[in-house]
Order: C-alpha cells, then sequence, then structure tokens
C-alpha cells in the first residue's frame, strides 16, 4: 500500500498536523515504507483467531461513586496558554 | 568513591551515619555540572529541590525513619508528571508545561525520601531507540560519545552508565528500558504490564507502556522496582496482585532452572560478534547449573510489524490530548480554530511522533480498521501465545537485547525503518505484557552488549534471580566508561 | 402526493451520580466554571481514566426496564474527533458492544392505541464540555465542568411517523429515566436531550429517505416544532425537484427553523477503536441481580395496578403515576387514611391547583402526605365537612399546621350536638315565617334556602347530614 501525497494531506488533516508542502512528498515515502514492513502481517492467515486487545485479559475494575477531587482552577490554569474569566480561550467556534 | 558503590553499600552508609544524604546528592550534582555538558542526559537539573529532599533524609535517616532507599538520589524520565517541575516528554509541546500533580511512581519515590536529582532526556514522546528524536538534543552514549545511547530510555540509561546517577526510572513500550540499558551496559527491568501503575506516565501507547528501574546491577534494582511496583486506584489496569520482596530471592540458586534459547532470536540479523558474547553468558549458566532448551518463538519476525499499527494506533489518539487549549504549546496568531490545531500540532511535534500520529490515523480510519488494526490485534495474540508455549517447557528464555551495539549518532536518523528493527528482541514482550530484563554481558570492541531474560508474566522475582546471579560470578555491571571516572574523591 | 415522516431519537440522559463517568470531580449543576474538571477530564497528560460503579448499575437498570439484555460484557471505545470543549480529543463512549442491547416502549397515541418504539440499544459515554460563544471578542470560552459527566444515550429505531409521536415516546423515556432515580431529567439544565434523525417518503414506499439529524433539542416543545420544520422544508425540496442531502442541522428556537451546522460540513471518521485504558466492563449475574431487587416498579406497572387495586379511573390513574414522588404521595394518603377515593380527589383535585399556582412540584408540596392524610381522617370522623376541609386544607398549605392544629385554633369543628343544631334552625324558623309557610304550602325548594341560612349562621360548622334531617322534621311539623 502506497500512500499519495492527497492521501498524506488528507491524514494530516485529520490528525490535525499542519506539514509543510515541500516535506509532503517525504512523509508519503516514509508512510509508505512503514506501511510495506507492515504489510508483512498478510503472509499469515488470522481468519480464526481472536483478537487480543490487551495484554491483560481480566475484566475492568470500577470505582465507587465518590467525589474526590477538590479542583483549585487557578492551578490548572497557570499552565494555560489563553484563559479569561476562569474560561480557556479558544479561537471563535463557528457551529 | 561515592559513585561506584551498589544502593545497599550507600544505604548502609547513610544508615549508619557515615554518609550524609547531602553529602551524597551533592556528590552526583557535582558530576552531573562536571560532565551533562557532555553527555547530555538531563533536561532539566532540580538541584535546589534535590538538596532540599536530601535535608529531610537526613532527618528521616537520624530519626531511624525510612527504608533502604531513603537518602539515595536518582534520576526521573522526564516522562513522569513532577509537581512543579517542567515535564517536557522531550518535546517542544511541553516545553512550557510545569506539571502540577505527580505521577505514582515519583509520588511513591519520594516518600521513600529519595531526593530528585532531575528530568532525563529521552526520545519525543518515548517514540524512538536512539535518544535523538529528542527536542532537547541527542543523548551521548558514554562509551562513544559519537554513538546513540539507545533510546527511548537513553538519558536514564547513560546517566546510570556514566554514573551522574545512582539508579534512574525509565518507561518501556517496545523495549525503552531494555535496549538502552544495553546499549550503555547497565541493567534494566520492564515489569509486567500492570505491575506499575502508569497514573501521571505521559502515554504513548497505553496497553504496553510500562515504567521500570535501570541501575547499575540487578540488585539496585530489586530494589527500586520494590518501591514502585504495586495497585493504584488510580489506574484501573494496574493490578491487585502482591508485591513480593525482590531482593529476598536473589540469592536463590539456580540449580535446574530451564533457559529456552529461541532460535528466532539467534538467526540472519544478530552480529556474530554478539551471538558469541550472548553464547558465553549463557554458558556461565549452565555452569550454575540451569538446563538449556532450544525453543522456538516462531512468529517473532510479526512482532515489529503488529506493533508498528498499534503503536501508532494508540499514540495517535493519546496524543490528541495536545490541542494548544488548555496546556503546552501553541501557535502564534492562529487565524481559527482549525489553524489553532494544525500548527500547534505541526510545529510542536516532531517528525518522528507526526509519522507515528499519521500511520496510527491511517491504520484506524474508515476501510482501513479491518487490515490493519484488527489484523495486528490478532498477530498480537499469535505472539502471545508463542510464550504461552514456550513457558510450558522453560522457567526463563534468553537471548541478546540488540542485534547491535550501540550505532552512531546520525546513522540511522534519516531511515525510521532501519531503526525500528533494533528493537527485533525487545517488542514481542511489550505485545505480550510480560517481563523481561536486559544486564550487560562482556562488551564487543568496547562496546557494551546486553543479555535480554525474559519471564512469565508476574515472574520478575525470578528475573532478578537469574540476573543477580550473573552478576554474582562475573563483573562486567562493574565497568564504568573511563572517560567519566575522573573525579572520584568520594 | 401524500408524505410520510420517519424519525428516530437518540436521547442523552445524564445519570444522576454525585462523580463523573471517570473521575471523582463533582457533577452538580451550576458551579463557577472550570471548578469542576480535575486533572482527568481536563485531559492533563499521563491522566488515567477510572469507571464509576454507578453510572454501571443505572445503565443496567434501564436496561432491565425496559426488557432489554443487559451485556455480559461490554467495551468502552474512543471516537477520536477534535473539538474544543472535547479535552481528550476523543469521547470514550461504547460502540459495537454497548452495555445495554436491543428493547423496547410503548407509547400511547391520541387515539389511546398503543405503539411500541423498539429501542436500538443504550450506551455510556462522556459528556462533552460546553462552549460559550457570546463574552469574548473573537473567541469562544470553554468551560469543562460538564466534561466527563456520565450520559446514557438512548438510541430507537426509526419507528416514529410524526412528531407528536416523537413526543410521547421522548416523554415516555423521560418519565422511565425519572421514575429510575437514573436521572433528574431536567431539561433546561440539558440533563435531557435529544438528536433527531428526520427523513420523508411517499406513503407506501419502502425504503427510507434521506435523512437530516436535527441536534440537541432540550425541550419536548422544540422537538415538535423541530420536527415539523425539518418536514416541511425536505417535502419542499423534494417537491421542487430536488434532493435532501444527509447533513446535521441545528435547530433555532428564536426564528423556528434548522440550519445546516459548519463544524460537522466535513465527514467524519471518528477512527473508533477499544480504549486501552479501560478493560472490557463485566456484569456478572449476581451484580444483575443486585439491580433487579432495587428495581422500582415501573409506570405502566403502576397505573395498572392503581386503577385495580384503588378503583381509579384511567384519568385519575394517569395523573397519580405521571411521577414517582406524585405515586408515592396518593399512596401514603391512601393507605394512611383508608379510602382511596378521597385520597384521589384531593390529590388530584385541591392539592394539584395549589401546586399548579404556586408552580411547585409535588416533593416541594408544603403539605405533606401525612398532614392530608391527617386531614382527610378528620373528615371521614366527621370532625369537619367537606368543605371546612377546603379551609383547613389552604391554612395548611399556608404552614399553619396540621390539620388538627388547625381545626382547633381556627374552632372549625363540627357541630354535631342535636341540641345545638335545633337551636339555630329554631332560630331561623322564628326569623322566616314568610318562607316557612311557602314551604309547607308545597314549595319544598326552599329546604335549600333553609339548609344555607343554617350553615351560615354556624359559620359551617353543622353537620350537613344533621341539618337537612333535622330541618325536614321541623319544618314539616
Amino acid at each position: 500500500m502506497s500512500l499519495t501525497v492527497k492521501d498524506v494531506k488528507q491524514i494530516a488533516h485529520l490528525a490535525r498536523l499542519s506539514i509543510d508542502d515541500d516535506n509532503v512528498q517525504t512523509y508519503a515515502d516514509n508512510l509508505s515504507g512503514i506501511l510495506a514492513l507492515v504489510a508483512q502481517m498478510n503472509e499469515v492467515d488470522t481468519d480464526a483467531i481472536e483478537p487480543m486487545y490487551h495484554p491483560q485479559e481480566v475484566m475492568q475494575r470500577l470505582r465507587d461513586d465518590k467525589v474526590t477531587e477538590q479542583v483549585e482552577r487557578e492551578r490548572f490554569q497557570k499552565i494555560a496558554p489563553v484563559t479569561e474569566a476562569g474560561l480557556y480561550l479558544v479561537p471563535k467556534v463557528i457551529e | 568513591m561515592m559513585h561506584t558503590k551498589s544502593l545497599s553499600e550507600l544505604s548502609t552508609a547513610l544508615q549508619k551515619g557515615s554518609l550524609s544524604s547531602v553529602e551524597l546528592t551533592q556528590h552526583y550534582l557535582d558530576r552531573i555540572e562536571k560532565y551533562d555538558s557532555v553527555l547530555n542526559c538531563f533536561v532539566t537539573v532540580t538541584a535546589e529541590q534535590a538538596l532540599n529532599s536530601a535535608k529531610q533524609a537526613d532527618v528521616m535517616l537520624a530519626k531511624g525513619e525510612g527504608n533502604a532507599l531513603t537518602g539515595i538520589p536518582l534520576g526521573q524520565k522526564d516522562i513522569f508528571c513532577t509537581n512543579g517541575v517542567r515535564t517536557a516528554c522531550g518535546s517542544k509541546m511541553l516545553d512550557n508545561f510545569i506539571a502540577p500533580y505527580n505521577a505514582t511512581v515519583v509520588e511513591k519515590l519520594n516518600a521513600c525520601g529519595m531526593p530528585m536529582l532531575g528530568k532525563l532526556n529521552m526520545d519525543e514522546f518515548a517514540m524512538g531507540s536512539s535518544t535523538e528524536s529528542s527536542f532537547y538534543g541527542a543523548t551521548k552514549n558514554p562509551w562513544d560519545t559519537a554513538r546513540v545511547p539507545g533510546g527511548s530510555s537513553g538519558g536514564s540509561a547513560a546517566a546510570v552508565a556514566a554514573r551522574l546517577v545512582p539508579i534512574a526510572t525509565a518507561t518501556d513500550t517496545g523495549g525503552s528500558i531494555r535496549q538502552p540499558a544495553a546499549l550503555c551496559g547497565v541493567t534494566g527491568i520492564k515489569p509486567t504490564y500492570g505491575r506499575v501503575s502508569r497514573w501521571g506516565m505521559i502515554a504513548y501507547a497505553s496497553s504496553f507502556d510500562q515504567a521500570g528501574p535501570i541501575a547499575a546491577s540487578a540488585e539496585d534494582c530489586a530494589l527500586l522496582l520494590g518501591a514502585i511496583a504495586g495497585f493504584d486506584e488510580k489506574d484501573s489496569t494496574s493490578i491487585e496482585h502482591d508485591v513480593p520482596n525482590y531482593t529476598a530471592g536473589l540469592n536463590d540458586s539456580l540449580q535446574g532452572l530451564k533457559i529456552g534459547l529461541p532460535r528466532e532470536y539467534f538467526g540472519e540479523g544478530l552480529d556474530p560478534a554478539i551471538a558469541s558474547v550472548i553464547n558465553a553468558a549463557i554458558d556461565s549458566y549452565k555452569a550454575m547449573g540451569a538446563e538449556i532448551v532450544e525453543i522456538s518463538l516462531p512468529n517473532t519476525h510479526l512482532a515489529i510489524p503488529a506493533y508498528y499499527v498499534l503503536a501508532p494506533a494508540e499514540c495517535s489518539s493519546n496524543l490528541s490530548r495536545f490541542d494548544g487549549v488548555r496546556y503546552g504549546y501553541r501557535c502564534k496568531n492562529p487565524e481559527n480554530l482549525d489553524d489553532m490545531y494544525m500548527r500547534s500540532r505541526g510545529e510542536a511535534f516532531g517528525e518522528e511522533v507526526k509519522r507515528r500520529i499519521m500511520v496510527g490515523t491511517y491504520a484506524l480510519s474508515a476501510g482501513y480498521y479491518d487490515a490493519y488494526y484488527l489484523k495486528a490485534q490478532k498477530i498480537r495474540r499469535l505472539i502471545s501465545d508463542d510464550f504461552t508455549q514456550a513457558f510450558k517447557q522453560v522457567d526463563v528464555i534468553m537471548g541478546p537485547t540488540t542485534p547491535t551495539t550501540a550505532f552512531k549518532l546520525g546513522e540511522k536518523s534519516n531511515d525510521n525503518i532501519s531503526m525500528y528493527l533494533a528493537d527485533i528482541y525487545t517488542i514481542a514482550l511489550n505485545l505480550a505484557g510480560l517481563p523481561g530484563m536486559s544486564l550487560p554481558v562482556e562488551a564487543v570492541a568496547g562496546l557494551p552488549v546486553g543479555l535480554q531474560i525474559i519471564a512469565n508474566h508476574f515472574e520478575e522475582g525470578k528475573l532478578l534471580n537469574v540476573a543477580h546471579q550473573y552478576q554474582q560470578q562475573t563483573a562486567w555491571h562493574q565497568q564504568m566508561p573511563a572517560a567519566f571516572m575522573d573525579i572520584d574523591k568520594g | 402526493m401524500a408524505w410520510e415522516t420517519v424519525i428516530g431519537l437518540e436521547i442523552h440522559t445524564q445519570l444522576a451520580t454525585n462523580s463523573k463517568l471517570f473521575s471523582g470531580a463533582a457533577t452538580a449543576y451550576g458551579a463557577e466554571p472550570n471548578t469542576q474538571a480535575c486533572e482527568v477530564d481536563l485531559a492533563l497528560p499521563g491522566v488515567l481514566p477510572v469507571m464509576n460503579k454507578e453510572a454501571l448499575r443505572m445503565a443496567a437498570m434501564f436496561g432491565l426496564a425496559i426488557g432489554a439484555p443487559v451485556a455480559k460484557h461490554s467495551v468502552f471505545a474512543r471516537k477520536n474527533y477534535f473539538y474544543p470543549d472535547l479535552p481528550q480529543g476523543y469521547q470514550i463512549s461504547q460502540f459495537d458492544r454497548p452495555t445495554v442491547e436491543k428493547g423496547e416502549i410503548n407509547i400511547t397515541l391520541g387515539n389511546g392505541e398503543t405503539k411500541t418504539i423498539g429501542v436500538t440499544r443504550a450506551h455510556l459515554e462522556q459528556d462533552a464540555g460546553k462552549s460559550l460563544h457570546e463574552d469574548f471578542q473573537g473567541f469562544t470560552g470553554i468551560d469543562l465542568n460538564r466534561s466527563g459527566t456520565p450520559l446514557l444515550e438512548i438510541v430507537s429505531e426509526p419507528d416514529m411517523r410524526s412528531a407528536k409521536e416523537a413526543v410521547a415516546y421522548m416523554k415516555k423515556i423521560h418519565e422511565l429515566v425519572q421514575y429510575l432515580g437514573i436521572s433528574d431529567g431536567n431539561m433546561a439544565e440539558g440533563s435531557f436531550r435529544c438528536d433527531a434523525n428526520v427523513s420523508v417518503r411517499l406513503v407506501g414506499q419502502e425504503e427510507f429517505g434521506t435523512r437530516a439529524e436535527i441536534k440537541n433539542l432540550n425541550s419536548f416543545r422544540f422537538i415538535e416544532r423541530a420536527i415539523n420544520h425539518e418536514v416541511e422544508r425536505q417535502i419542499d425540496i423534494i417537491e421542487a425537484g430536488g434532493e435532501v442531502i444527509q447533513q446535521t442541522r441545528l435547530y433555532d428556537p428564536d426564528k423556528d427553523e434548522t440550519r445546516a451546522m459548519r463544524s460537522k460540513e466535513e465527514a467524519n471518521d471518528y477512527r473508533y477503536f477499544p480504549d486501552p485504558d479501560l478493560l472490557p466492563l463485566e456484569i456478572t449475574a449476581e451484580f444483575l441481580e443486585e439491580v433487579r431487587k432495587i428495581l422500582p416498579e415501573l409506570p405502566d406497572q403502576k397505573r395498572l395496578r392503581f386503577k385495580q387495586e384503588y378503583s381509579l379511573s384511567d384519568f385519575d390513574a394517569e395523573v397519580l403515576t405521571s411521577s414517582r414522588a406524585m405515586a408515592e404521595y396518593f399512596e401514603t394518603v391512601a393507605q394512611g387514611c383508608g379510602d382511596a377515593k378521597q385520597a384521589a380527589n384531593w390529590v388530584t383535585g385541591s392539592l394539584a391547583a395549589y401546586l399548579n399556582k404556586q408552580e411547585l412540584s409535588i416533593s416541594e408540596s408544603p403539605v405533606s402526605a401525612n398532614d392530608l392524610t391527617g386531614m382527610i381522617k378528620r373528615i371521614l370522623d366527621n370532625t369537619i365537612s367537606g368543605n371546612i376541609a377546603k379551609q383547613v386544607f389552604e391554612a395548611m398549605a399556608k404552614g399553619e399546621g396540621d390539620a388538627d392544629t388547625v381545626i382547633e385554633s381556627k374552632g372549625l369543628k363540627q357541630i354535631t350536638d342535636s341540641g345545638a343544631i335545633e337551636a339555630i334552625i329554631d332560630e331561623i324558623i322564628a326569623n322566616n315565617a314568610g318562607q316557612v309557610e311557602q314551604y309547607r304550602a308545597g314549595k319544598e325548594k326552599l329546604l335549600g334556602f333553609f339548609v344555607g341560612q343554617v350553615m351560615k349562621a354556624s359559620r359551617g360548622k353543622a353537620n350537613p347530614g344533621q341539618v337537612n334531617q333535622l330541618l325536614k322534621q321541623k319544618l314539616s311539623g
């Protein structure tokens, strides 16, 4: 599976990554190389194999419904790029 | 020679009062000051904080409180969130990120009274095998500063090798503890998935990531692992399983131990010089009464392909939170929301991180999920089953940690695929969640070589015992790079 | 041409847990911005989700209530997309393995018939934060207090054929989640809202038309208007020779119209995959049995039982089961006083009217079920008449104490002493000689006049039965 420049641009947008036009071809080559490496998987027939989603095949542990966190907004917002009136600001969102 | 002492020797001196934590901490700070400009192990040195913690540790020691680790300073991989201290994870994205909370690993070691000397360099977001992808520049291998220390925990391994820290924390997603430990001639253990809490450890690939120590010996590793292992209610994938006393079993006899040698780990691609020193190490085990069994892990060659679907898939999602809204880098003057996302992420992530995010995004996207993601999870099952079969026959599995010794800086940085292949022997364990460790054997042409030992789930104690016994018989782990040993006034 | 409307609803119900789905931050509504968003809700680097057991119990409860299988194993998946109110860059939701599988709900149509609406599934997921667009020049403000609040998304089959049916279905689910106590159902606060998938097709046509999804409808009135508006829009397009395009639209209640959402223009590829931070959820037989034990009686069952057990009319049964609190109130009164008819009359009558006027809910009623029981007992033991009881009720509502206190302090005790009543009657007869003569001459309708006079003279306290009887005796005498 070889990726085109157009594919790369689409993937980059889906992942919200700006990429210089000059580099798109390099990415296309790199990513195609990785996909070629990965394609080795196809030599094995896995139709009858159950996927293994996690190294721990046990069930999820749950917690009790208790409020345990006291939020100090100032501490968290000190590291934020832009805040005002306790809100995180981003360029205007158009719905 | 404080920095050539083992953790237990230092601990004894601290408990006796013949050495103070402040002296010991200052000694390491001096070494960092002297050598780190060459090695670049540290991203941040926290000298003042370390000395303050050392004073507190001395108070604890004077009162007879604390444990075997109290007063011993350490380095933290910069992937662990440290409250009030920059936690950059090797990335421009987090260059301004002062973590507002502590990782569980950090919390536990702080509670032991271990002063933190600083934060150790790493590949950006732990993606890499050479520490060259760090925003803070490459770390150098203390055995040959023209070579890489391995990665992603290259800062941790190099700092321990040069004795700039007595011990360090590290993380391993596909070999990131074992491979740098091997290339730097030190000892590192990647525990069973779920053994150590992941809370506060910045995620690369959540179903693979696991923290562990890098140290000068298995005995030192045992001490630190005992302190960081255990169930954490903040990590629902951490396991409620008793933490054994890892030092208690170190001296168990290896008589009758069954060691499996997978033929796939000794085939094409392995440097013959490495094969020869590994075989010599295995001979030592024979001499200790171990029995050698040839085994097969037939799907070994599929580990890298499966990993390079699954880890990127998880990382593409894990790294979506870095969006320039609540913390981290935001581009200048975004024109609109989309521009803010695209440029903040595009400008702050390095090439390798972007590559993996894109591979993962592609592998999960509509129409490709089954061919890539689902297929890889099935391969993961096959690889895990290989180990299950093997452990029916043997107690531990051994082989080389890496196919070559440390490569030159820049040698593979433009060839990502050959970089990936450097993890051929380490990656399969992460797919299966198994524990593994690397310990130094005889060097080849002055460059360290690591022996990898793999055990079944939760058999860290067995791994440490097997490694320790070798280190009782041999002195490879005591070799130190001469260039960094010249101010031994302690 | 005759058109048929096809509607499916995705209802988002906030579960009434104390803490969030995956963090220990509080879920209370209305806090200062970002004061209920902890490390996990802000998606700081290195944090991990730990699931709230109560949310799972609530989802299981809903499953049992709609007769749906509750999955032994369900899986959390990540739905990946970028949006400022979604801090992780993905929503933790359930994709191919939801906790609640297929069930159904009966609704009552306008003509009294019952229709069954299929519930495709219900799954657990995190709510997003809120975007505030108004207050900042060129910027949007993000409040993440709601981020991570547990939601149960209830997805229906496309079984509804009119806006009215959609509203009836939504009301039914609204009633159910409140009955179960799994949601406060507060629509104004966004605890209960829905997206409507709407399409039209020619009557008799088998395949569905292209649908539009209308987002974030949070009142029954808006749903009806938005759907009707959307149906008209689609019919207009098709009749003008155009084609409906599949898109996401937003309803603007001020303009009463829907418009395409710009943020949803790009076809989304959500890249769902199992969340590697969360292992599969297990619901054991024991867990489900525990839930079954605490499952309250459901509205339909309760209505049926009320009709049978208390001989209530359809209307009274409907009103008295409209909420669990109302039903509990009624049953307390009915059982306490032993007269269901009286209890139903008072609860649906004076009490309902009073609460309605004061805009109070039954749980805020100033007259408690015990107070009302005490008052009805006094009617039944002839201490007061039904008429006087209205005064007692008003006084109790004003907080003047329970029935006995009010009766005592206002001297409202009924006069049952025949001697005392006779004395009043004698006086009335003496003072109204003309009317007495007419009555005796055969104008028996005047009895009402005399009763009125006696009641007035006794200030309503004379026992009406005795008054009637004694008056007849004396007038004919």
